[in-house]
């Protein structure tokens, strides 16, 4: 069985929700953020979204905006984040492993070379932000050839029609953006968020995650009674800014997931 | 409705966008199709903006370079100075139709910025500028002019502090506010329909080069030449002659201190295809796809990509484009200036810096269009550092 299927299996047995953590890797640098998914994984993350981050993030809030610059001026690359992925996935067989990203640095690539790589590495699969269902094609057919889930989204602007179109092929899982907008913690969630979720579940054949605005356990606890997956990214990149040792920042981004965790079983 | 011009163009963004690109897609089409549209638009281009602007012939420019006759498309003398106001208003007027109560824009020197604000002003719609923090430094007077036009003017210091993160945030903003709030895009870039509405909107600028030139020299002319940054001005003019095989289209890019220097701002001369601001063309990027900071003298053209269809028609050599570095451009400024007694920008003085050098390709029976697109006013400042800067070097 597919790892990701095997992921949301165990999770629905286990009744709780899968826990997705979204990295920004090379944030502050390559060795940090590497020592971040490990103390992720430790806290229970189920899948790690590899951010592998792009000059232009345009469907990013200001802190993963300020991670992706710093984590490119101090040298992160799609090589070395390649090499990453391929340490973390040799210590732990078990991890769903996402690469998360823009168009660009996929296509600069090569869409091909790169899918090729991420199957050879053992990573699950790919997300591209900037990669709507219209202009999909081309890397989905490379996802297939290699084994990887091309992990599509939906929005809250995305009418019915639409979600069916976009999750009539998906494998993995759907990410469902909870608010419109770019990346970020919110003070609020949507009001209608459970029942898009729930309609968003009926019509895709494989499970949903749920991210952006995420803050912590209470809006994790809210998101994982309705949806397969809770996606965090901002609250946990966000714990590796300020003026705390890296060992304190380290410590508190671990403390985080291990709330999170605490907070993916379904109370019903 | 086909999104691409071959590989290029297409739609590269959130999905949250989408809803809002099929809205102006579907709005864009009905507004075409509608007369009281078109009607209202060219009211407004001939009584606000004081279109049509004249195709000059200049004598003492055509006379010193000896060829072709140079014939100047004046987008320099429309109200606010460029031919940014040709796409604004059509843009601000559709923007209406939709039922949106605000503009957003963003801008790198400040000419779309004061367009849009003085459309927003004309139409009484609140107006958002995005503009990069370094931007907002080099062209304090457009910040000046946008806000005594009644914009904010939004200062973005992500990345590089200029246009293209003024034009990641507008996207981001956008993608929460679509609903009321209409993105005003000044190029013929971003995502499909995008490019091809700027194209719509500019291509009054080929029309009427078209039928001027017939009426002034009774052909078509050799060439047809204009500066690209993204690329407005120039698939405005383009527009008028594309079913005109002899006649030559040249774009003319920023090629700043040399495209071979690594510091310039000429996507189809020096760089290579990618994806940004939601579409694929060419862009100046590193060797893991990170997009590179530009270098131009001009600010208008100092953006790492360009138009889709430009990236499509140099593959196709439906148009050539070239380079002209910051030393030539200051050049031609001066050249017209003398000569002429008009202060071209320093963007459009990349394309009158061309045609001083195709000029003599040609005899004293062909002409050469050169869309003027904007007024050199608000480049004093510049050109006077460029020339103290180069003085100090030398």
């Amino acid at each position: 069985m597919d790892r990701i299927e095997r992921i949301f299996n165990k999770c629905r047995d286990e009744n709780r929700a899968a826990l997705i953590i979204f990295v920004s890797c090379g944030f502050p640098n390559l060795p940090t953020s590497e020592e971040a998914i490990e103390r992720a994984i430790a806290a229970g993350a189920d899948i790690i979204e590899l951010g592998m981050p792009f000059s232009d993030p345009m469907a990013d809030g200001p802190v993963i905006c300020a991670s992706s610059h710093t984590a490119l001026q101090n040298g992160a690359n799609i090589q070395n984040v390649l090499e990453l992925a391929a340490r973390v996935r040799s210590k732990h067989p078990e991890v769903g492993l996402v690469l998360f990203s823009y168009m660009n640095v996929i296509f600069h690539y090569g869409i091909d070379a790169l899918c090729a790589e991420l199957k050879r590495i053992g990573t699950d699969g790919v997300l591209a932000v900037d990669l709507p269902l219209e202009e999909r094609g081309e890397l989905m057919c490379a996802c297939r050839d290699n084994g990887l889930h091309l992990v599509p989204l939906v929005s809250p602007a995305t009418d019915r029609a639409r979600e069916e179109q976009i999750t009539k092929d998906a494998t993995g899982f759907v990410y469902y953006v909870s608010v419109r907008g770019a990346t970020g913690v919110r003070d609020a969630l949507p009001e209608d968020l459970s029942a898009r979720v729930e309609e968003l579940r009926q019509i895709s054949p494989v499970p949903v995650a749920v991210g952006f605005g995420i803050a912590g356990g209470d809006s994790a606890r809210g998101v994982a009674q309705i949806a397969d997956g809770v996606v965090v990214g901002s609250a946990f990149v966000k714990k590796f800014f300020g003026e705390q040792s890296m060992e304190e920042k380290l410590a508190s981004a671990q403390a985080l997931v291990a709330e999170l965790s605490a907070n993916m079983r379904k109370l019903a | 409705m086909n999104t691409h011009y071959g590989i290029y163009g297409g739609q590269y963004v959130s999905e949250t966008l989408m809803s809002a690109l099929f809205e102006l897609e579907r709005e864009f089409f009905a507004a075409k199709e509608d007369p009281a549209f078109w009607k209202e638009l060219d009211d407004l281009l001939v009584n606000y903006v004081g279109r049509e602007t004249p195709l000059y012939f200049a004598k003492r420019l055509t006379e010193y370079c000896g060829g072709a006759k140079i014939f100047l498309k004046r987008e320099d003398l429309n109200h606010t100075g460029a031919h940014k106001v040709n796409n604004t208003l059509g843009q601000a007027l559709l923007a209406r139709r939709m039922g949106k109560r605000k503009l957003i824009a963003e801008t790198g020197a400040g000419m779309h910025g004061v367009a849009t604000a003085t459309v927003a002003a004309l139409f009484g719609m609140e107006c958002e500028v995005y503009m990069g923090s370094l931007d907002v430094q080099r062209q304090a007077p457009n910040v000046e002019r946008m806000h005594a036009l009644g914009a904010n003017v939004r200062s973005i210091s992500d990345g590089s502090a200029t246009l293209k993160d003024a034009m990641n945030q507008a996207l981001r903003d956008w993608t929460a506010c679509s609903e009321d709030t209409f993105y005003l895009i000044g190029t013929c870039a971003g995502p499909y329909p995008y490019p091809m509405i700027v194209r719509e909107f500019q291509s009054v600028i080929g029309k009427e080069s078209r039928r001027q030139i017939l009426e002034k020299t009774g052909s078509l002319p050799a060439e047809v030449i204009a500066c690209v940054g993204g690329g407005s001005n120039a698939i405005g003019i383009f527009a008028g002659f594309d079913q005109d095989k002899d006649v030559r289209l040249v774009g003319v890019e920023a090629g700043g201190c040399g495209v071979e220097t690594g510091k310039h701002a000429a996507s189809i001369c020096g760089g290579c295809v990618g994806i940004l601001h939601g579409a694929k063309s060419y862009l100046l990027q590193d060797d893991f796809g990170q997009i590179l900071e530009t270098h131009s003298v001009s600010a208008g053209l100092d953006y790492p990509g360009v138009g889709p269809e430009h990236a499509f028609m140099s593959d196709l050599g439906a148009a050539k484009y070239v380079s002209i570095n910051d030393d030539e451009a200051v050049a031609a400024f001066d050249l017209l200036a003398r000569l002429e007694g008009i202060l071209p920008a320093l963007e459009s003085s990349h394309a009158v810096a061309q045609a001083i050098k195709n000029a003599p390709n040609y005899d004293a029976t062909q002409s050469i269009i050169v869309n003027l697109s904007g007024r050199g006013d608000k480049d004093m400042d510049n050109i006077r550092r460029y020339k103290e800067s180069r003085k100090n070097e030398g």
